[in-house]
């Protein structure tokens, strides 16, 4: 657990496909999938992919042409009218700016606190630091409805109920985070590295700055992508602390959900709009997020 | 907090004084990786020093202190308000109650009810999900044109939150008009009551929690099956296996940890499960239905605390959920052990 010896140079930028490729190859037995593979893939990812088409159809349609069956398999006409009475009656504008601020501030938290102690964990020697490790590793297992009723009762008593840092702080650091920095900074951190700084007088914090966040760069990245996916979508807390007056996109969407606006197609063009930023990312950042999770699954 | 900042206002002062003055002592204390150094020490030798014992803790410290204040602190007063009775219209009205939330969540059916009701979900939405899971990653996991597209794809149910997932596939099951009824009509099977009826509204609701994990699954199998060595492939087909006996006796012992991992952690998930349900019963969400056939615990609790006002039971209840995780942990650690010894 503890082995700060192995000083793998950091393959910064590129560190994820080539090999993973190479082996893929090498593995011989994994031959070109066959027209079979290919169809059930095919199957696969329709049914990952139309219900986020069939959203756009329906947001496109009115309430009256989803109450009719067969249901509606291409788009109307409507769109862009529902899109307006989402963003306006159903407070997906104002959640839309909130979660943005809300997510933005949880993945910089997370991102650097995580960084921080999983440096730590790495590299650094102190007491209790398997121990300690073992403890951050194993607060994944508490449900957040353990923490729920307690903070209710602070968070109003301190008058913070619908305020943007009630839902903000309790997420502000995160032990996956942590773990998956200090997995990636064991091999991509060359011990040499943090002795050579240490030998020219370097304070831990230079070492930081000068060392541990260029060489953990890349993860850093990782995480901040699958961090913001997760603040984005967080349900539980925020629907207890927030109310319509200053929702989250969750908690909007909870609002529609429960009858806020009693029109299907403008519920759809609400889900539309609180999903689109995250797909808009996964085009951009598909192939880092893939990678983040499966490199977070092996040394796992 | 204090010591952190402390710790925190030393480091950065080192940092100001030590790199440019190339102090004697300053260079010894680093070569010495803190140990102690052979010579006198002086002020910044000995401030050097206290910056890599303290550094360690300053670096941790934003982790431990937030998770402490707003989990670890919150689990234990969790512990106390359920000892209490603690109501959402009278918030500084506390009054000992002992152990009546718990006597009296014992004798409620809907507690139980709610906890067979997650028992059941659980397992038919984790069971179909892993083992499509796998199949899927074993599919991923053939030399594919647009790899990354595949696994892009198969990843974008995951960037769908809960909530914007669960209201579509509230019109994809509505009894009358949904287009999952209409498809059933298709092929000549009577339409399912997904709203009423007891495995229905189930079978819907972990439909969901099905389609937005398993191409999340599917990604950490497919990691660990490219960390199978090529040769145990290749001796097996060298023995004559073929590609489903490959299969079965390389690439799934291979995976036994990973799929430990992943039963694990889509246990801790199904015992929460709560925005689902919340949002396929729609209005009336709380009550996991009209008879309550899918409200799960996570369900109850939230109605017992923020919709009927009782936020004592609402406590009691979430640590009975925490007790089980644990049970349900050390039942899977169990497993494990024994897995191991038998191998």
């Amino acid at each position: 657990m503890t082995t700060i010896t192995d000083a793998t140079p950091p393959q910064v930028a590129q560190d994820a496909e080539p090999p993973r490729r190479r082996r893929i190859l090498g593995a011989g037995k994994q031959l070109h999938a066959g027209p079979v593979t290919y169809l059930v893939l095919i199957l696969f990812a329709v049914i990952s992919l139309a219900p986020l088409l069939w959203t756009a159809v329906a947001a496109s349609r009115t309430n009256t042409r989803l109450a009719q069956t067969p249901p509606p398999f291409w788009f109307g006409g409507n769109l862009f009218k529902n899109l307006e009475t989402a963003w306006n009656q159903a407070g997906m504008g104002t959640a839309m700016w909130n979660t943005i601020l809300v997510a933005a501030t949880i993945t910089v938290g997370t991102v650097l606190f995580s960084t921080l102690a999983g440096f730590a964990f790495a590299k650094l020697r102190f007491r209790f630091s398997t121990t300690l490790l073992l403890i951050t590793i194993g607060t994944m297992m508490i449900p957040p409805q353990l923490a729920v009723v307690p903070l209710y009762l602070w968070m109003t008593d301190l008058g913070w109920a619908n305020h943007l840092q009630t839902v903000i702080l309790p997420t502000l650091v995160s032990a996956f985070g942590t773990f998956f920095m200090r997995q990636y900074l064991v091999q991509a951190l060359p011990t040499e590295l943090i002795e050579a700084a240490r030998v020219d007088g370097a304070s831990s914090l230079r070492v930081v700055w000068h060392v541990v966040f260029p060489a953990a760069r890349p993860a850093m990245a990782v995480l901040g992508l699958l961090t913001f996916v997760m603040a984005w979508n967080d349900f539980l807390w925020p629907i207890i602390a927030l109310n319509g007056e200053n929702p989250t996109v969750q908690v909007a969407l909870n609002q529609l959900g429960t009858g806020y606006i009693p029109d299907d197609s403008v519920i759809m063009a609400g889900a539309l709009l609180g999903t689109l930023p995250l797909l808009i990312a996964f085009l951009l950042f598909g192939k880092q997020i893939v990678g983040g999770i499966m490199q977070g699954a092996v040394k796992g | 907090m204090t010591s952190s900042d402390e710790a925190l206002a030393q480091s950065a002062t080192s940092a100001d004084t030590a790199p440019g003055s190339q102090e004697p002592g300053a260079a010894r204390g680093a070569q010495g990786r803190g140990t102690a150094p052979t010579g006198a020490g002086t002020w910044r030798s000995r401030l050097y020093r206290w910056d890599m014992k303290a550094s360690p803790y300053a670096f941790i410290s934003p982790f431990f202190i937030i998770f402490g204040a707003f989990s670890l602190v919150p689990l234990l007063y969790t512990a106390w308000y359920s000892l209490h009775h603690v109501q959402l219209s009278n918030l500084d009205g506390q009054t000992w109650a002992g152990l009546d939330n718990y006597t009296n969540l014992f004798q409620s059916d809907f507690f139980w009810n709610a906890l067979k009701n997650t028992f059941t979900i659980g397992v038919i939405s984790t069971v179909p999900q892993l083992i499509a899971a796998i199949w899927l990653a074993h599919m991923l996991n053939y030399r594919l044109r647009g790899s990354t597209v595949w696994r892009v794809v198969m990843l974008t149910p995951y960037a769908t939150s809960v909530a914007a997932a669960t209201l579509v596939f509230v019109l994809l099951f509505s009894p009358d008009t949904g287009m999952i009824n209409w498809a059933l009509d298709l092929v000549g099977i009577d339409p399912v009551n997904w709203r009423e009826s007891d495995w229905g509204s189930q079978a819907a609701v972990s439909s969901i929690v099905i389609w937005r994990w398993t191409g999340y699954n599917a990604l950490i199998y497919l990691a660990a099956m490219q960390a199978i060595p090529a040769d145990l492939y290749e001796s097996a087909a060298l023995d004559g296996a073929n590609r489903w006996q490959q299969f079965r006796h390389v690439t799934i012992p291979m995976l036994r940890p990973t799929i430990l991992f992943t039963v694990v952690v889509s246990t801790i998930g199904a015992t929460q499960l709560f925005g689902e349900p919340l949002l396929f019963g729609g209005v009336s969400g709380t009550k996991g239905g009209s008879e309550h056939q899918y409200q799960t615990l996570g369900l109850y609790m939230y109605d017992q605390g923020w919709i009927v006002g009782n936020l004592g039971k609402a406590s009691a209840i979430a640590w009975s959920m925490f007790l089980i995780l644990l049970i349900v942990a050390a039942v899977n650690l169990l497993i494990t052990r024994r897995l191991r010894k038998t191998q």
